[in-house]
């Protein structure tokens, strides 16, 4: 049944730029992108049990990587892989880092590498472009939905089995218990800077489509409130499930959207009592329930 | 219950992928029927710009303001105004929803820098005028050869610096200048303006410090800036900063000469600041102006200020009408009008842009009279006059005319 829906859903992503407006192909583009980021968050914090407030950070990273390489002419097979690597060799770091820290002091430091590093893109202006921000050359709307859809089909299935196997199951280990996952033979340190640097490469190639879909990058636009809306959306979907990302995704793209619909100055505010109203009556997340229902 | 399960779950695919609304058939003209006129924009409704707001209902208001007086042209102009959060990643979705579904004639003063730059390319590439882009970036007037479906509207933030730099050149040439600028391309743009006109006396600038728009306050900054040892000061900052930077000055009991950039002049601004910081936070400093301040006892008779009193009060209820962004956004939405009439009852958007690109409208009841909204094909900064003033008891003091940065 799962896979019947899988190929289900898979189906569908294929042939909607066929029968969609071209405006919903380039949303659900958004969506992929956001689908891959926020799988980062399900392997990070809700396998691992280390909370992000900072995945915009590594999302910028990836959408500078992927803006500066476009400028230079070199093409996105080469920029995407780059933005991954650069996102994910920064996530390694705090990863180590972040060793030492746990909990609340964890949600600080990242949430002090979500507020620092929009900043640091302003210096280095010939670069980047400065407060600016930088155009790209615009490509082709329909070749990015289908490279953002394929490379997260890519992700997930890579993400789907890892976490069923050996790794996963050390990373579970590890949030429920340090102590007892040490004594099993989980190496801590590998593990955590591990999942770390694996959830910031996944947001590094979500920043990379986000930054290509937009044609344009500017330092706000990956600051503080998209870290936590990543993490909104992966709270959403079902942290620790993996095709909950995908739900999530859905979640963060389309809300606000639809929301605009009932009232422009209002759409904070209506995004927010949906989000409460979910929490309220899906506290595992939509996909968490939709789960527990289908075990019941 | 698998069965069951896997029912809600197609139903609810089944949902999502049929509110896609199925586009409309092409029309003649896009956004233009025999009884309206549809335009779109884009404002911060909520996130870090969210004071900005006011500027797009000001518009509104004044749209529903010219409706209920027979429209443009026997059509009624409806604004399909969004929230972007400014954010030009949202921007981008926004305004292609506009124009591919809702088929815009034109996108009219979206806001912000990043926002109008993320969709200035798209609306380019598709012939779709974007008009009066509420921000001052030069970038908008000066590339109209690659983009000439875009143009700004308000002075922009270089010509302003320039008129201050000639100011200080004239009145005080040995200044030692000290400048608190917004980390961002609103700061960066007045800065390079004021380097830029001071020129080889550019040395006069003994210090300068930046603030990011997140940060809490800007104390140490001032304090940096004064022991610099600097006897004038720029301030390049939205009205939370310029607020606390003018207390600062004021409780260091440090008596420099203050430039204000006219973003954070307003009435209602300078009177939190004196209200916080004495009388000695606010006199002295000089600004520059080009609308007329809602909240300044100056224009009590006007007919333009007794216009959008009538209409804030019928159409906003209950607004803070001394907030002078709606005022913007009512003078904004009167020069769209305008030009919409001019274009006539024939509308295309070609037609428009050939209008824009040969307005000139005088006068623009909000706007200070002798400023003229002037544009030519080759001169795409629709404002380009200024008038200084200095902050006097309490009050704006205009004084040495309209300057002008046309050359």
């Amino acid at each position: 049944m799962r896979a019947l829906a899988t190929a289900v859903f898979a189906i569908l992503i294929a042939v909607l730029p066929a029968i969609a407006p071209q405006y919903f192909t380039f949303e659900l583009t958004y969506a992929g992108a956001y689908a891959i980021a926020i799988l980062g968050l399900v392997i990070l914090t809700g396998r691992t049990g280390q909370i992000s407030l900072g995945h915009g950070a590594f999302v910028a990273v990836g959408a500078y990587t992927a803006a500066i390489a476009s400028q230079a002419g070199i093409s996105y097979a080469v920029a995407v892989p780059l933005a991954a690597v650069l996102a994910g060799a920064l996530g390694l770091v705090l990863g180590i880092v972040a060793l030492r820290l746990a909990g609340a002091y964890l949600a600080l430091a990242t949430f002090a590498l979500a507020t620092s590093v929009p900043p640091l893109f302003k210096r280095f202006g010939s670069i980047t472009g400065g407060a600016q921000g930088m155009t790209i050359p615009p490509h082709p709307q329909i070749v990015l939905y289908y490279l953002t859809w394929i490379s997260a089909a890519a992700l997930f299935a890579v993400a789907y089995f890892a976490l069923r196997g050996r790794i996963g199951l050390s990373l579970r280990a590890l949030r429920d218990s340090e102590i007892a996952a040490i004594s099993f033979g989980v190496n801590p340190v590998l593990y955590k800077s591990l999942a770390f640097g694996w959830s910031a490469a996944y947001a590094g190639v979500a920043g990379a489509f986000i930054a290509l879909s937009t044609a344009y990058v500017s330092p706000d636009g990956y600051g503080v409130a998209l870290s936590l809306t990543l993490l909104v959306g992966a709270v959403i979907g079902g942290l620790d499930i993996v095709w909950g990302a995908i739900v999530g995704a859905l979640v963060i793209e389309f809300l606000p959207l639809w929301s605009q619909a009932i009232n422009p100055a209002l759409t904070s505010i209506v995004y927010g009592i949906a989000l409460i109203l979910i929490m309220t009556f899906m506290p595992g997340g939509i996909a968490g329930s939709l789960r527990r229902h289908h075990e019941s | 219950m698998n069965r069951r399960f896997w029912f809600i779950a197609m139903v609810a695919l089944v949902a999502l992928v049929s509110t896609i609304a199925v586009p409309l058939a092409a029309q003649d003209v896009p956004g233009v029927t025999a009884t309206q006129i549809l335009l779109g924009g884009t404002h911060p409704y909520s996130g870090p710009a969210a004071a900005y707001a006011p500027v797009g209902k000001g518009a509104l208001a004044y749209f529903s303001y010219v409706n209920d007086h027979g429209g443009v042209n026997g059509r009624k102009i409806v604004y399909e105004d969004k929230d972007d959060g400014y954010n030009p990643a949202q921007t981008v979705q926004i305004v292609r929803q506009l124009v591919e579904q809702d088929h815009v004639f034109a996108i009219f003063d979206s806001l912000g820098t990043p926002p109008n730059l993320a969709i200035r390319q798209y609306l380019n590439d598709n012939k779709v005028p974007q008009l009066f882009v509420a921000t001052g970036a030069t970038v908008f007037g000066a590339d109209y050869k690659k983009y000439p479906w875009t143009i700004g509207w308000q002075p922009n933030y270089h010509d302003e610096a320039t008129i201050f730099g000639k100011y200080l050149l004239d009145h005080k040439p040995n200044a030692k200048v000290g400048i608190l600028y917004q980390n961002d391309d609103y700061g960066q743009d007045l800065l390079s303006g004021l380097t830029h006109e001071l020129g080889s006396k550019s040395n006069l600038i003994v210090k300068t410090a930046s603030y990011e728009v997140t940060d809490p306050d800007v104390t140490s900054q001032i304090e940096s800036l004064k022991s610099s040892g600097a006897d004038t000061v720029f301030i390049f900052a939205t009205p939370k900063f310029a607020i606390q930077a003018l207390v600062t000055i004021s409780k260091l009991s440090w008596k420099p000469l203050i430039f204000l950039n006219s973003v954070s002049a307003s009435q209602s601004i300078m009177r939190i600041a004196t209200k916080v910081g004495g009388p000695a936070a606010t006199n002295g400093v000089i600004s520059a102006v080009y609308l007329k301040d809602p909240s300044d006892p100056l224009w009590a008779t006007d007919d333009g200020m007794k216009l959008y009193e009538d209409i804030m009060a019928k159409y906003l209820p209950g607004a803070d009408a001394s907030d002078a962004n709606y005022l913007y956004g009512m003078a904004v939405a009167y020069t769209m009008v305008d030009v919409l009439k001019r274009a006539g009852r024939d509308l295309t958007r070609e037609k428009v842009m050939q209008v824009v690109t040969h307005l000139h409208e005088s006068p623009n009841p909000f706007v200070l009279p002798g400023i003229a909204v002037s544009i030519t094909p080759t001169d795409r900064f629709p404002m380009r006059e200024e008038e200084m003033m200095r902050y006097d008891a309490g009050m704006w003091n205009p004084f040495g005319g309209l300057i002008s940065s046309r050359y």
